[in-house]
């Protein structure tokens, strides 16, 4: 597919290039424009933000506790969201990695397909994919805070969180272990091993830096996330960090939200230096898992 | 976890009725995989879970509220002394946003989309495809500051006419958004198109059509049900998008409005808004979180049970 081939002239070579017509040359600049304005978005995105929040980026970011007071802004930082950041999202990781790579395990390697109910399994976990995040959030003020009685703690927004981006982690999970060819299974088998051994020795190692991607990714998709902690309360100042699953708790894009929120320019530089390290945060993680995908594709 | 000891002697009692089954039943086996059924049915819970956390409180705000001056009222003031609950004025700013978002992201998503899978080397989109997704990683918090920011003083400066955007407007939050969701749109028709068979394209190249041509009467055309699934899949992420619009589009409901250049609420940003303080179970205020969150489930469940079956199609017709 390399060249345009028009009805081939005798006098010449005849699959040589034409002259390119001039609507060709405008389609094709036309198409590239389409992906230069969005990556003239991200990069500008990510400079304006540096250079909004660079006054406020230094120590007192990790150092200090939120204020909603103008007099102390400047000894202010976000110490309190980036506690509770690690606190939430390693709960989430905890219980989200085992709960999707089981689930996808049972989808590959165990599932009859044919079958009606793993049929409705697999339709409902497509579903539940594109629901929007804050419909999680009425789920978790409606079933976990309230009508199981967790309250608005560390553990009801890692539940919440664990289970927005279940469906990421089973579906890219369920990729990874579709990857693995058969004939290491049937090798395994011949040598008389069960199904779970085989499962466990051989295909989930097989299968881990596909696993590690996904993984990756729902983390970082649940590390931006702050519509559904709206309604978990997270939005209250928080001048404390988590000390436990049933502490209260703020995260860094609702402090953030909390900071837009302010009138004074003050408070708005304070909340772009957060996003940057965010964003710091979230590229970095988005760049390893791709880093990894990468890798593992020229393996195979 | 626990690990079976003995390896299998599957068919060791050779001769008989079934040599190849298994001799006996492994308790450890068995269990192992009805841990990860139960896994599985974890997802199910969670639909379960959304229904019942919305049934409850959605019927009690029926009971108060008739469901025809909810569908067809048009001032939303719940938080107001003069309490009104006509739902208009935030389904009409959510397809107003979504709209315009789609306006933008559609093409540019397309554009991509064409570029990656029918010009680019496979070098090039190898490097070119993951910093698009980049953009589908940045917080959503990002892009309503960015919107408010960045791009709204632009927007008042270029705008032509007396009256300038609103400090927060739909228009702006809509440009924020199409740019979230070129990602969304790009990869999954990229997908559609690269699932087109080469040999359509070598048919057409044969027939003399210009690369061009190629793309956009052959393969557009060839990978359409996945391009449309793309597309309602954007539809469906912007309906559902929650912080750009409330950082960014305002918070204005007491009536009807279409032009863009206004602060607006949309459904999103009214749940976001009305749950974010503390209000007590039982009240009204409560359960009207509830229906706006029932209304905007329906929705984005159907488009997406639309998308999924878009992709089937696709998926049927060439593998």
């Amino acid at each position: 597919m390399t060249t345009s081939t028009a009805p081939a002239r005798p006098s010449r070579i005849a699959l040589n290039k034409q002259r390119a017509r001039p609507a060709e040359v405008a389609f094709k600049l036309a198409l590239q424009a389409c992906l230069l304005i969005a990556f003239a978005f991200l990069a500008s995105l990510i400079i304006f933000a540096v250079y909004k929040g660079w006054s406020r980026l230094d120590s007192r970011l990790w150092t200090e506790m939120p204020t909603s007071r103008i007099s102390r802004v400047d000894t202010s930082g976000v110490q309190s969201a980036i506690y509770g950041t690690i606190w939430v999202i390693g709960t989430t990781a905890a219980i989200c990695l085992p709960i999707g790579i089981a689930a996808a395990i049972y989808l590959e390697e165990y599932a009859n397909n044919t079958r009606w109910y793993n049929r409705l399994l697999e339709l409902n976990i497509q579903n539940l994919a594109g629901v929007p995040s804050i419909v999680y959030g009425i789920l978790g003020l409606g079933v976990i805070a309230r009508g199981l009685g967790f309250g608005f703690t560390v553990l009801t927004a890692a539940i919440t969180l664990a289970l927005l981006v279940l469906p990421v982690v089973i579906i890219a999970t369920r990729e990874a272990i579709r990857a693995v060819p058969n004939s290491i299974r049937q090798g395994s088998y011949a040598l008389g091993a069960t199904k779970w051994q085989t499962t466990w020795r051989q295909v989930l190692p097989a299968a881990i830096p596909g696993m590690a991607t996904g993984s990756i990714l729902a983390l970082s998709r649940a590390i931006g996330e702050a519509a559904p902690l709206l309604l978990l309360g997270a939005s209250t100042t928080i001048l404390f960090n988590p000390d436990g699953l049933d502490s209260s708790y703020t995260t860094l894009p609702i402090q953030i939200f909390n900071l837009i929120k302010q009138a004074q320019s003050e408070f708005h530089e304070l909340a772009w230096a957060a996003i940057v390290l965010l964003l710091a945060i979230v590229l970095v993680m988005n760049s390893a898992a791709i880093f990894i995908r990468n890798k593992f594709q020229k393996r195979i | 976890m626990t690990k079976p000891t003995k390896t299998g002697r599957s068919g060791a009692a050779a001769g008989g009725a079934h040599p190849l089954r298994q001799s006996r039943v492994r308790i450890g086996e068995k269990s192992i995989e009805t841990g990860l059924v139960v896994a599985a049915l974890i997802s199910i819970a969670t639909t379960i879970g959304i229904v019942v956390a919305l049934v409850g409180p959605t019927v009690d705000f029926f009971t108060e509220v008739s469901f025809l001056d909810f569908i067809t009222g048009t001032s939303w003031t719940p938080l107001f002394s003069q309490r009104s609950y006509g739902v208009l004025p935030l389904v009409v700013a959510t397809v107003e946003v979504t709209v315009i978002a789609l306006l933008i992201a559609v093409p540019l998503g397309l554009g991509s989309a064409i570029y990656l899978s029918e010009y680019a080397h496979s070098t090039v989109r190898k490097t070119l495809k993951p910093i698009l997704e980049l953009l589908a990683g940045v917080p959503t918090v990002v892009y309503g500051f960015i919107a408010l920011q960045m791009i709204n003083p632009v927007l008042r400066d270029l705008w032509p006419g007396e009256k300038k955007p609103d400090f927060q407007n739909v228009l702006v939050a809509s440009i924020a958004m199409g740019i979230m969701i070129v990602p969304t749109i790009a990869s999954m028709a990229e997908d559609a198109m690269s699932a087109v068979p080469h040999s359509l394209r070598q048919g057409a190249y044969a027939l003399g059509s210009s690369k061009m041509q190629v793309s956009v009467r052959v393969v557009l055309p060839a990978a359409l049900s996945g391009i449309v699934a793309a597309i309602v899949l954007g539809v469906s992420r912007a309906i559902g998008e929650t912080m750009i619009v409330t950082i960014a589009a305002g918070l204005i409901s007491d009536q009807v409005r279409f032009n863009p250049i206004e602060s607006m609420m949309t459904m999103t940003t009214y749940i976001a808004a009305a749950g974010s303080g503390d209000v007590p179970v039982g009240t009204i205020d409560y359960d009207t979180i509830f229906a706006v969150g029932a209304l905007l489930f329906v929705i984005t469940f159907g488009l997406n049970a639309l998308s999924i079956r878009l992709v089937r199609r696709f998926r049927e017709v060439y593998e």
